[in-house]
C-alpha cells in the first residue's frame, strides 16, 4: 500500500536530516555564575568545619532567571561547606505541590529547613509544623504571617528598592536642573504584591522631590513582555527624562525596544542586578545608568545562616550568641562608579 | 461559510437581485450590495471599531495626534506590535476554520524561540537559527496533528497537553534562563525599516497575503473550509480529512516558528515564558474577525482586523496612561460586542439586501 515515490523518499530524507541537525542544536552549555561566600578560616572562626548539618531546601520551579539563581546559589553555597549536606526538593508549580514536597522533606528529619515558599500565607502551616517538630525554619524572601512559623527570615526590600530607584532618578534630575521631568515606569507582573510595594516606594521617593510618574506600562518579567511595554511607553512619551524598569531580565527587552526606537533622550535605572545589566552599566554605552539590587545572593546567605543555626553558633561580628530572627537586605544602587565591586554579585 | 463557498456549492441559490437590471448603470450602492464588496461588508463592524478607537485617541491626546510624524510612527508601532501575534493568528484561523483549536501556540513559540537561541544553534548562524525555529514549529505542530487525527484526541485536550509539555521542554532546554541572542542579523530584523516601513510589518503583510491566497484560491483552502464545515461530508467527497487536519496543525506550527523568530528579534532574546497567553489573543482575534469557533467559516482579513483592534486598544490605553486592568475589561467587552454585532448584522443586513441568510 505504501507508495514509495521519489517525492516521498526525498521528503523523508529531508525530515531525517532536519532532525539530525536539530538534535545537534540542543546542547546548551549553561553559563552558571553563582554568588557564594568562600570564607577564609583565619579571619572568621565560623568558617572552620564544625558539626555536620543536614539542610533541607525547597524553592519553586523557576521560569525566571532570579528564581533559577536562588536555587543555584543555595546549591553552590552548600557545596562550599564540607560540613553541610543539602537535600533539595523542587517545589513544582504551585503551593499544594510544594506542601507535599515539604512533607517528604520534613519526614527525612533535616537539621534545618530553608524554603522559598510559593506563597508565605499558604505555606505558613508547613512552617509551623516543622518548627513544632523541632526543625528550625529559614524563610527565604516570602514572609510567613505567623512569627512562630520561622526561626529566621531573610528577605529583600521591595519598598526600599522603589525608594532607591526613585531617589537616584530624582537626584540625577535635580543635578541636571530639569524642571518638570517626565518619568516613565515599567513594572513587572502588576497583580503581585511585590510589584505594588516597589511602585509605592518609587512614587513615595519621587513625591519627596515633587516629581511624579508620567506613564506606567506593566510587563510580565519576560524579555518579550518588556519589549512590548517599552515600545508602548516610548510611543506614549515622545519626550522622556528618566525610566525605571523593575526587573533586569525583562530589561533585555526594554533595552531592545529603546534601541529599535533609536531613543537616547533619557536615562534608565534597572532592578534586581543581573550580570548583563551590571556589565552594561560599567560599559556605559547604553541608556542604562544604574540598577537597584534585589539580589538572589540572599539564598547563599540563607544557607550560611542555616548552617550556623544548625551548629548553634551566632554571627561572629555580633554580640548575640544566636543568629538574629529577621534580616532585610538593603537595596543597593549600582552605578558606573561601583559596578566593578558588584560584578561578582550579578546573576 | 465564505462568499466563495456560497458561489461554489450553492450556485442555484444565488438570487437574481444581485446583478443590476439591464439598461441601468451600476451605482455605488449596487456595488456595495454585490459580491465584490462582501469582505468590506463583513468587516464593516471592525473597521468601525478601529475608526472609533483612532478618534478617541485623537480627542484625548490632540497634542500627539497633531504631529504628523508622530501619527506615522504610531501607525507603524501599532502594526509592529501586531506583527508576531498576527502571524500566529493566521495559522490559528486555518486551524479553527478546519474545525479544531490550537491552545499550544504560545508554548510552540517558546520552544522554537528557546531552541533557536541555544548557544549551539547560534553557532550555526542566522540561517541555522531561522531553520531551527521553523522546523521545531512545524514538528510540534505535526505532533499535535497526528495526536488529533490518528490518536483521536479531542483538539482541545491534545493541544492543552502540548501547551504544558512544550513549555516544560522550553524550560528544560533553556535551564530557566533568558537566552540572549548574540546574532546581530536576527536582532536587526526588528529595527530594519526598508522604505521607512518596519521589516516586521512586511513579514506580517506577506504571511497575511499568503494565508489569504491559500484559503481562498487553492484546493487546500477550500478543503479546509469543507473539513471544518462537515467532516463526514468532506470524507465522503474524497478528502483525506485526517491527513488534512495534520497539515493544518503543521501550518499553525509553521506560523509559530516564524513568530518565534520575530519575537526573538524584538526582544533580542528568548525564554521559556515568552509569548505568554498568545493562544488566547490569537483565538480572540480570529473570533472577533468572524471565524466560527465550530469551524467551516472564517476569513484571514477579518482575523487581521481582529489583531489590529487589540493592538490599537493597547496603544490607546498606553498613550492615555490608563491601567492594564481597565484595558483587559474593555478587551473582553469588545470580544462579546463584536460577536453580538456580527450575529445581528448577518441576519438583518442580508435580509435587508434581499438575500437569503448565509448560515
Amino acid at each position: 500500500m505504501i507508495d514509495l515515490s521519489r517525492r516521498r523518499i526525498l521528503f523523508g530524507g529531508a525530515a531525517l536530516g532536519a532532525g539530525a541537525l536539530l538534535t545537534a542544536c540542543t546542547s546548551n552549555t549553561p553559563q552558571e555564575n553563582t554568588q557564594v561566600n568562600t570564607g577564609n578560616e583565619e579571619a572568621n572562626p565560623n568558617a572552620a568545619p564544625g558539626q555536620k548539618v543536614i539542610i533541607g531546601f525547597s524553592a519553586p520551579a523557576a521560569d525566571h532567571g532570579w528564581i533559577a539563581a536562588i536555587t543555584n546559589n543555595a546549591k553552590a553555597q552548600a557545596a562550599a561547606y564540607s560540613d553541610v549536606e543539602l537535600k533539595a526538593v523542587e517545589a513544582g508549580a504551585d503551593a499544594a505541590t510544594q506542601r507535599a514536597a515539604l512533607a517528604t522533606l520534613i519526614s527525612q528529619k533535616p537539621n534545618v529547613l530553608v524554603m522559598l515558599p510559593h506563597d508565605g500565607k499558604e505555606l505558613n502551616a508547613v512552617g509551623l509544623e516543622a518548627m513544632r517538630a523541632g526543625i528550625p525554619v529559614v524563610n527565604l524572601d516570602r514572609a510567613f504571617p505567623d512569627r512562630a512559623a520561622y526561626r529566621l527570615q531573610i528577605k529583600g526590600d521591595n519598598f526600599g528598592m522603589g525608594i532607591a530607584a526613585g531617589t537616584y532618578i530624582a537626584e540625577q534630575l535635580k543635578a541636571k536642573n530639569v524642571a518638570n521631568p517626565i518619568i516613565g515606569e515599567i513594572p513587572g507582573i502588576d497583580s503581585l504584591e511585590l510589584t505594588q510595594e516597589r511602585s509605592k516606594g518609587f512614587v513615595a521617593a519621587l513625591a519627596s522631590f515633587g516629581f511624579k510618574v508620567a506613564n506606567r506600562r506593566p510587563a510580565d518579567f519576560t524579555a518579550d513582555g518588556g519589549q512590548k511595554a517599552a515600545t508602548d511607553l516610548l510611543q506614549a512619551l515622545p519626550k522622556m527624562d528618566a525610566l525605571w524598569n523593575h526587573d533586569d531580565d525583562q530589561g533585555i527587552g526594554v533595552l531592545a525596544a529603546i534601541n529599535q526606537a533609536s531613543r537616547k533622550d533619557f536615562f534608565m535605572v534597572g532592578g534586581a542586578g543581573s550580570k548583563a545589566a551590571i556589565d552594561a552599566i560599567s560599559a556605559g554605552n547604553s541608556v542604562l545608568q544604574a540598577t537597584v539590587t534585589y539580589s538572589p545572593s540572599m539564598a547563599s546567605s540563607a544557607i550560611s545562616l542555616a548552617r550556623l543555626i544548625g551548629q548553634n553558633k551566632g554571627m561572629s561580628d555580633l554580640v548575640e550568641l544566636q543568629v538574629p530572627k529577621e534580616i532585610t537586605l538593603a537595596s543597593e544602587t549600582i552605578t558606573k562608579e561601583n559596578a566593578a565591586k558588584y560584578a561578582k554579585l550579578g546573576f | 461559510m465564505t462568499d466563495q463557498t456560497t458561489k461554489a456549492s450553492l450556485p442555484a441559490q444565488s438570487p437574481p437581485v444581485e446583478s443590476p437590471p439591464p439598461g441601468k448603470r451600476r451605482s455605488p450602492s449596487d456595488w456595495f450590495k454585490g459580491d465584490g464588496a462582501e469582505p468590506l461588508r463583513r468587516n464593516l463592524g471592525l473597521i468601525g471599531v478601529l475608526v472609533v478607537l483612532v478618534i478617541i485617541g485623537a480627542v484625548t491626546r490632540p497634542e500627539l495626534y497633531g504631529d504628523a510624524t508622530w501619527v506615522k510612527n504610531n501607525t507603524f508601532t501599532i502594526l509592529q506590535q501586531a506583527s508576531a501575534i498576527g502571524v500566529v493568528t493566521v495559522g490559528m484561523t486555518f486551524v479553527i476554520i478546519g474545525g479544531g483549536i490550537d491552545l499550544s501556540v504560545g508554548a510552540i513559540i517558546a520552544v522554537a524561540g528557546v531552541w533557536s537561541t541555544t548557544l549551539a544553534t547560534q553557532s550555526y548562524g542566522t540561517l541555522g537559527m531561522i531553520f531551527t525555529a521553523i522546523v521545531v514549529g512545524i514538528v510540534v505542530g505535526l505532533i499535535n496533528g497526528v495526536l488529533i487525527s490518528y490518536g483521536r484526541l479531542v483538539p482541545f485536550i491534545a493541544t492543552l497537553a502540548m501547551m504544558v509539555a512544550a513549555r516544560g521542554v522550553a524550560a528544560q532546554i533553556s535551564g530557566k534562563q533568558t537566552q540572549v541572542s548574540a546574532n546581530t542579523t536576527i536582532n536587526d530584523i526588528a529595527s530594519t525599516r526598508p522604505l521607512g516601513i518596519p521589516l516586521l510589518v512586511y513579514i506580517l503583510a506577506l504571511v497575511v497575503a499568503a494565508g489569504w491566497v491559500l484559503l481562498n484560491r487553492t484546493t487546500f483552502g477550500r478543503r479546509t473550509v469543507a473539513v471544518g464545515g462537515n467532516p463526514e461530508a468532506a470524507r465522503l467527497a474524497g478528502i483525506n480529512v485526517k491527513f488534512h487536519t495534520v497539515l493544518l496543525y503543521a501550518l499553525s506550527g509553521l506560523c509559530c516558528g516564524i513568530a518565534a523568530i520575530m519575537l526573538t528579534s524584538q526582544a533580542t532574546s528568548a525564554q521559556a515564558a515568552m509569548a505568554n497567553l498568545y493562544e488566547l489573543d490569537a483565538i480572540a482575534a480570529a473570533i472577533i474577525g468572524g471565524t466560527l469557533l465550530s469551524g467551516g467559516r472564517g476569513t484571514i482579513i477579518g482575523a487581521l482586523f481582529g489583531v489590529l483592534v487589540f493592538s490599537t486598544i493597547t496603544n490607546l490605553f498606553a498613550i492615555n496612561n490608563l491601567s492594564t486592568e481597565a484595558q483587559n475589561m474593555v478587551k473582553g467587552g469588545i470580544i462579546v460586542a463584536a460577536v453580538l454585532v456580527q450575529q445581528f448584522r448577518f441576519r438583518s443586513l442580508t435580509q435587508l439586501l434581499g438575500r437569503k441568510p448565509v448560515s
